[in-house]
């Protein structure tokens, strides 16, 4: 077991640095730094002047160079320019005693994210603070979507293809084929707008960022549980109907044992197996919803970061969202591996 | 003139949609009459999840057929008409000309422009990108995943392991990092068109050779023909005068597919490959265990034989359900891609762009976004009954 933990983050590490290159290749091409230069500088600038923009600040070395800086792995560049010194590790333009004495490697090995371009502030605190608050949306989340999503499996499978079994089905496949833009857009309609809808809750949830309440904060999270639910619904209901036809759970009928009392005991914890690594492998796809109900509501978390560095070309700000949903991603297919191994006895790795 | 009603708008509606209406009995009468002999289609019939979903799939490909001919849609989506800004659903047209259509059936959006033809027209653009990129999709996956399944080893764990690498991008920073204007410029997504749509040619060739190749002289000739066509094709796709991709000149050059969709067309089908492939090479694994399997190997068919025409028949029946599941979900993609303004041009009245428009005044105006919505939605619904339905069918037999 340990050695299997070993080789998986061995692999994620490595996995990290790919995605991470690919990320800083995209973001580091001529075009983007050119529109990086205006967006920071001013839109008419010449070609000269652009250049002299991305030579002051590093921004013309090259790539592998760069990104060892950005990892760590390699001294922070330095640069004179006529009015004192530039450098990777410090800001703006210093004088050279200042430069000495600023440390030589600055990476995020070191703990240094970067600086942001658009929001001019640290990289790791602001990514920290954004992931608080779609920590809190995304627990929300998880705490309306999974009770959910079990109870209707649950009792989808019990019985397959009774009445409540088809309407069930039925109710997570249609939430399963709405995608967060649309079924967000509707809820707003129905329930936010102020013209002809029912007004029981707000269609912003800037508020909630301070102080979530009910009234602005339930239509984001329902927006993404909606979408999550069906599928995890549908595994349970698949998981559930298959352990209902096993032979222990007639075995159990025979002896006479109550249906509830079968469904409780015998039944429930061989069906939720299954449901656990999906779960788990739902993490990334809510991420995709995370983004989209975050501009929707305009809900300043980590997926309006994300779109807010992507769309700015801000290109440390975008490393580090990456690799923190990297990370996520990574994380909960771990988890997903280790906890499935828990659950059945019958896998066994080594 | 006075503004219609919701019973006469819905009635006006129903009446646009004539041909539509007219398509689907056709087809559903003759379908069910040959039904029989129709093979797994044929079974749909029995099914009602699978019969509604085929029908609202159906329902949205013949609008978006009919809408490309200009059978039904009212007015033109992309022009403005002054006075009709943010105008509710069923108001007369300001200046309507004798040869024109009076009235806004499902109202103007915040540029004036009407509503319901733009959805119209948007189904097209959906019909048209969504199966082809699942289909481009699918033959990049089968093509990786056999081989990886098959011969497993080194060729499986390089090629999962990349598969693992795309899965975890957050795909909307993947979509954010190939479809902006600056990235085109750079021709990253002429080149990786280049590569993803040479897959179809490769499966193509080897597809033929493998089962004819003991017959070299209608072998020759076949190859020559399908892969001609197919490589004269392939230019065409890739290659667009101006761009960094520019290999065949314009007299030769059959069609040309605007810089923008092309884009999206590559983002939606590198992001969906790495899925397919997984399902590929799982079935693949499981599948190479069987008697047949080793039948064939014992007769001393070639391997790409096995995994074509051996394995790759008895895989159908999962991979055409995930066929229907994929185009549902391929777009969604679109319209996230549309959502976030990112690919299509802003004007363009794809769904996603629509709801992304709309969504702005949702607070105040809700018939702008409301259509494409509940479009997007249904369309997507009838795919994945529509799959449902399938399954259930498969599996009876």
């Amino acid at each position: 077991m340990g050695v299997f933990i070993l080789r998986r983050i061995g692999v994620m590490i490595l996995t990290a640095l790919c995605l991470t290159f690919i990320v800083f290749f995209m973001t580091n091409l001529y075009p983007n730094l050119e529109k990086l230069a205006k967006t920071q500088g001013n839109f008419r600038m010449t070609e000269a002047e652009v250049q002299s923009y991305l030579d002051r600040n590093g921004y013309l070395q090259p790539i592998f160079s760069k990104y060892a800086q950005w990892l760590g792995v390699a001294p922070g560049w330095t640069k004179a320019v006529n009015d004192g010194v530039r450098g990777r590790c410090v800001h703006g333009t210093v004088s050279v005693d200042e430069i000495n004495n600023a440390p030589k490697y600055c990476g995020i090995l070191q703990g240094n994210w970067g600086f942001s371009t658009v929001f001019k502030n640290d990289v790791g605190p602001l990514v920290l603070a954004r992931l608080g608050l779609t920590g809190k949306l995304m627990m929300w989340v998880l705490l309306l979507m999974i009770p959910l999503a079990l109870m209707i499996g649950v009792l989808a499978g019990m019985r397959e293809g009774s009445a409540t079994d088809r309407s069930l089905s039925t109710i997570s496949i249609v939430t399963t084929a709405t995608p967060e833009y649309v079924s967000g857009v509707i809820f707003v309609a129905v329930f936010a707008s102020s013209t002809v809808g029912l007004k029981w809750f707000k269609g912003t949830a800037t508020a909630a960022m301070e102080d979530a309440t009910f009234n602005n904060f339930f239509l984001p999270v329902l927006t993404i549980a909606l979408y999550g639910m069906g599928y995890i619904a549908r595994m349970t209901r698949a998981s559930m109907t298959e352990v209902m036809t096993a032979q222990f759970i007639r075995t159990a009928r025979l002896k006479g044992a109550s249906f509830l009392r079968i469904v409780l005991k015998h039944a429930l914890r061989n069906a939720l197996i299954a449901p656990f690594t999906v779960i788990m492998l739902q993490f990334p796809w809510l991420l995709n919803g995370v983004v989209i109900v975050e501009t929707l509501f305009n809900y300043k978390g980590f997926g309006w970061l994300l779109v807010q560095a992507a769309g700015n070309n801000d290109i440390e700000l975008l490393l580090a969202v990456s690799v923190a949903s990297v990370v996520v991603v990574l994380l909960t297919q771990l988890i997903s591996d280790i906890g499935y191994v828990f659950l059945n006895p019958r896998i066994r790795i080594s | 003139m006075e503004p219609m009603n919701w019973w006469a708008i819905i009635a006006q509606i129903f009446w646009q949609f004539i041909p539509v209406w007219i398509a689907l009995i056709l087809l559903f009468s003759v379908s069910f009459i040959y039904k029989k002999r129709l093979g797994l289609y044929g079974k749909l019939y029995d099914s009602a999840i699978g019969l509604i979903g085929f029908g609202l799939v159906m329902f949205w490909v013949f609008v978006g057929v009919f809408g490309a001919m200009d059978f039904i849609i009212t007015h033109d989506p992309l022009s403005q008409v002054s006075g009709m800004k943010n105008k509710p659903p069923g108001t007369p047209m300001r200046g309507a000309t004798a040869g024109e259509f009076g009235y806004y059936l499902l109202g103007g959006d915040n540029l004036a422009r009407d509503v319901f033809s733009r959805v119209v027209k948007g189904a097209w653009i959906v019909t048209q990108i969504a199966p082809l990129a699942t289909l481009f999709a699918f033959m990049v996956g089968i093509t990786l995943g056999l081989p990886a399944g098959y011969y497993g080893g080194r060729l499986d764990i390089l090629l999962s392991f990349i598969a693992n690498l795309i899965l975890a991008f957050p795909v909307i920073l993947l979509f954010y990092l190939l479809v902006t204007p600056e990235i085109v410029a750079t021709g990253v997504p002429s080149y990786m068109a280049t590569v993803l749509f040479v897959f179809p040619l490769i499966f193509a060739g080897v597809l033929l050779n493998s089962r004819f190749h003991t017959q070299p002289k209608v072998r020759t000739p076949l190859l020559i023909i399908v892969l001609g066509i197919m490589f004269w094709t392939y230019l065409s796709l890739v290659s667009e005068p101006g761009s960094k991709v520019d290999l065949l000149p314009s007299s030769l050059d059959l069609f040309d597919i605007p810089g923008g969709i092309l884009v999206v067309f590559v983002s939606v089908v590198f992001v969906n490959a790495p899925t397919v492939f997984r399902i590929v090479r799982g079935l693949t694994l499981d599948i190479k265990t069987r008697d047949y399997v080793a039948a064939a190997q014992t007769r001393g068919e070639g391997s790409w034989y096995i995994m074509l025409w051996e394995i790759l028949p008895n895989a159908r029946g999962p991979l055409i359900v995930d066929f229907c599941l994929r185009i549902g979900y391929t777009t969604i993609l679109l319209g996230t891609l549309g959502f976030f303004g990112l690919g299509l041009p802003p004007e363009s009245p794809d769904w996603g762009t629509t709801i992304n428009e709309g969504r702005k005044l949702l607070s105040i105006y809700l018939h702008p976004a409301l259509p494409p919505a509940i479009a997007l939605l249904s369309l997507v619904l009838g795919l994945n009954l529509l799959a449902d339905g399938l399954r259930e069918e498969s599996l009876k037999d």
